[in-house]
């Protein structure tokens, strides 16, 4: 009995290495896990890094008002002029400077900037030199928060997302055909230890990867991130843990690569679309809102986002860590009570 | 020689097919004893049925008189008919793998002398020839040192060359003293390794001995052989049963210098003549009606 603990460690540790060292001796696999997120930061950080300076978006809200002061500071060539149904979701834009200057046809002589951008404050001496300074000023202040700031964690967890989701799945669906899990069966190798040794490998490779991404994304993109490097992995490990525990359940069984496929493929499509990933889900009709909040992404994205671009703390995000948490368990037990090393 | 395991009405059912239907036999320690059938005939399902990786329908197995508990895996040697190891990793870091995983070893150095591993130690499992990847498979169900090993079907689609070295391997083995279960569907395989057999067909075991003893039992003749061009421009109508098979006729003679001396008086060519004993493939197919690869 006094054994148990020691043979568990040594038995899952073996098992730990062995899997590890596949992964890192399958060139193709593991310069894929690196390559592909850096592609998709570079693509980001190419589409973002146009310079547009020398333009200066200005909002405008109520266009058939009077904007007659501000016409000939509209009419300028450097000036792009883009139209918002509300000024809510403007000065929001404004915010996060995504637009330069705001005018209202519905309160005309009054403009907006944020006064905590260069562009917005280059925008408003030209409205001033065309306008002769008679226009009242209202500001809003914001740090600036790119897309790219927003996008970042959405990224960093569609990686983690189909490295847990296909890391896991296909590996041990191969392990089943190729009958490399019968051959362990007959070792005194228990479930649970395959099952561990297999998510602690696929996490530290999904953490390293992760890590790797983000500090070659900062090095190019210098992206904001104002809360603690330490909940910013609790919730990660936590996000990644989870996906793989969803991982296993798949690949509990089936013997198939094309049938895990198709489900891996069935779970990573709704998560892309509807865990914040690329776009916010603020509008999104409530129904497709729960069911955003099923998917164990849209806690860990939302959880990232919040601590690197709003700075918050584990206490802030409390929601996403106790329901990551829960579904990781949920996941586990059942993939641990599904799971056979035959098809049969 | 006393019994190490037992089988008693083991039976197994797949929906509509009964794949083995109630076969019994006993095991007597220290010898290799064969499952020998053909493709189909039910001997990896009753191998398997044994080792635990297959619940039976119904029926027995003893190992030693008991039940076998979970003592029995780490007693127990297997090598499966297909399997396959983690494919990226070295031969020398499989065997550290499977050995770490028990707590009574053979020491690892042991082990891949007695299989001949030196030369592949660092090779990744996926260069492996056949072969080597049978013999590496054969290490790793020795890694636990065990008393009874399970081969399934070890040497099949091997080359010939391969199939000697694995049966070198596992005439080592056996001079160890060590319990060996085997399934096969080749008779010289069966012949050369096995001390005893049973030969199974559709889930039955249609004859039980050792392989001497099976066609001393069932063949109380020899065949003389000739080429069929031959044998019939002869004027000879044998009273012994005739059969013709590849371009070859062989007569069924109980005294093989009668027949002889019948076959030269009538010309027969002595360099097409040949004599054979009856194999385990010639008793298949007497008992059957059918050859082991039909």
């Amino acid at each position: 009995m006094n054994n148990r603990l020691p043979d568990f460690i040594r038995v899952t540790s073996a098992l730990f290495m062995a899997r590890s060292k596949e992964f890192y001796r399958d060139r193709g696999t593991l310069i894929w896990a690196f390559i592909f997120p850096v592609c998709i930061i570079a693509a980001i950080g190419f589409a973002f890094s146009s310079d547009e300076q020398g333009i200066f978006r200005t909002g405008v809200v109520n266009p058939a008002g009077d904007l007659s002061q501000a016409a000939k500071y509209l009419a300028a060539p450097w000036v792009k002029r883009i139209e918002y149904p509300d000024r809510g979701q403007a000065l929001d834009r404004m915010r996060y400077h995504q637009l330069d200057l705001l005018l209202d046809g519905s309160e005309p002589g009054v403009y907006w900037i944020n006064d905590l951008s260069v562009q917005s404050r280059t925008a408003e001496k030209l409205l001033l030199a065309d306008t002769g300074g008679t226009m009242e000023r209202r500001t809003v202040s914001g740090r600036r928060v790119r897309y790219v700031d927003w996008v970042i964690p959405g990224v960093l967890g569609m990686n983690i997302m189909f490295g847990s989701l296909f890391g896991i799945g296909y590996i041990i669906v191969r392990y089943r055909k190729n009958g490399v899990l019968k051959r362990l069966q007959v070792t005194p190798v228990t479930r649970l230890q395959f099952v561990t040794a297999q998510v602690l490998s696929r996490l530290v490779i999904m953490l390293a990867s992760a890590a790797a991404v983000y500090i070659g994304c900062d090095l190019f993109l210098d992206f904001v991130m104002l809360g603690s490097y330490l909940d910013l992995f609790l919730i990660t490990t936590l996000g990644s843990f989870s996906m793989i525990a969803l991982a296993l359940i798949v690949a509990c069984r089936t013997a198939s690569e094309e049938l895990a496929n198709g489900l891996l493929n069935l779970l990573t499509f709704p998560m892309m679309l509807l865990s914040e990933v690329w776009f916010s889900m603020d509008e999104a009709p409530p129904w497709l809102t729960v069911l955003s909040d099923c998917l164990p992404l849209t806690h860990m994205v939302q959880g990232a986002r919040a601590i690197m671009i709003e700075g918050a703390g584990l206490g802030a995000i409390s929601r996403h860590v106790w329901i990551l948490g829960f579904m990781s368990i949920v996941f586990l037990v059942v993939a641990a009570t599904l799971f056979r090393w035959n098809e049969r | 020689m006393p019994t190490v395991l037992e089988v008693r009405n083991l039976r197994k059912c797949y929906r509509n097919l009964v794949a083995v239907d109630d076969i019994s036999f006993c095991i007597p320690e220290g010898i290799c004893f064969g499952l020998l059938g053909p493709n189909g005939a039910g001997k990896t399902t009753t191998i398997e049925m044994i080792e635990g990786i297959t619940q039976p329908t119904s029926g027995e197995i003893l190992y030693r008189g008991k039940p076998r508990d979970a003592s029995f895996s780490l007693q127990a040697g297997i090598q499966f008919q297909a399997t396959s190891v983690m494919e990226h990793l070295k031969t020398r870091e499989i065997l550290r793998l499977f050995h770490s995983l028990y707590q009574k070893t053979m020491p690892l150095a042991e082990l891949v002398k007695l299989c001949d591993l030196e030369s592949l130690l660092e090779q990744t499992a996926t260069r492996l020839s056949g072969g080597q990847k049978q013999r590496l498979m054969f290490a790793l169900s020795l890694v636990n040192d065990p008393e009874f090993i399970f081969l399934d079907e070890p040497t099949t689609g091997l080359d010939p060359q391969s199939r000697r070295n694995l049966w070198k391997l596992i005439e080592r083995v056996k001079a160890q003293g060590k319990n060996v279960l085997m399934t096969t569907h080749y008779m010289d395989e069966a012949e050369i390794l096995c001390d005893h057999l049973i030969i199974i067909d559709h889930g039955r075991i249609i004859a039980e001995g050792s392989p001497a003893a099976l066609l001393r039992e069932y063949f109380g003749y020899y065949y003389v052989c000739l080429d069929a061009p031959d044998f019939d421009r002869l004027d000879y109508d044998p009273a012994e049963p005739v059969s013709r098979k590849n371009g070859r006729i062989e007569i069924q003679s109980r005294s093989v210098n009668d027949t002889l001396q019948q076959l030269l008086q009538r010309g027969a060519l002595l360099n097409s003549l040949s004599v054979r004993q009856p194999t385990l493939e010639d008793l298949f197919l007497k008992l059957t009606g059918h050859t082991l690869r039909e």
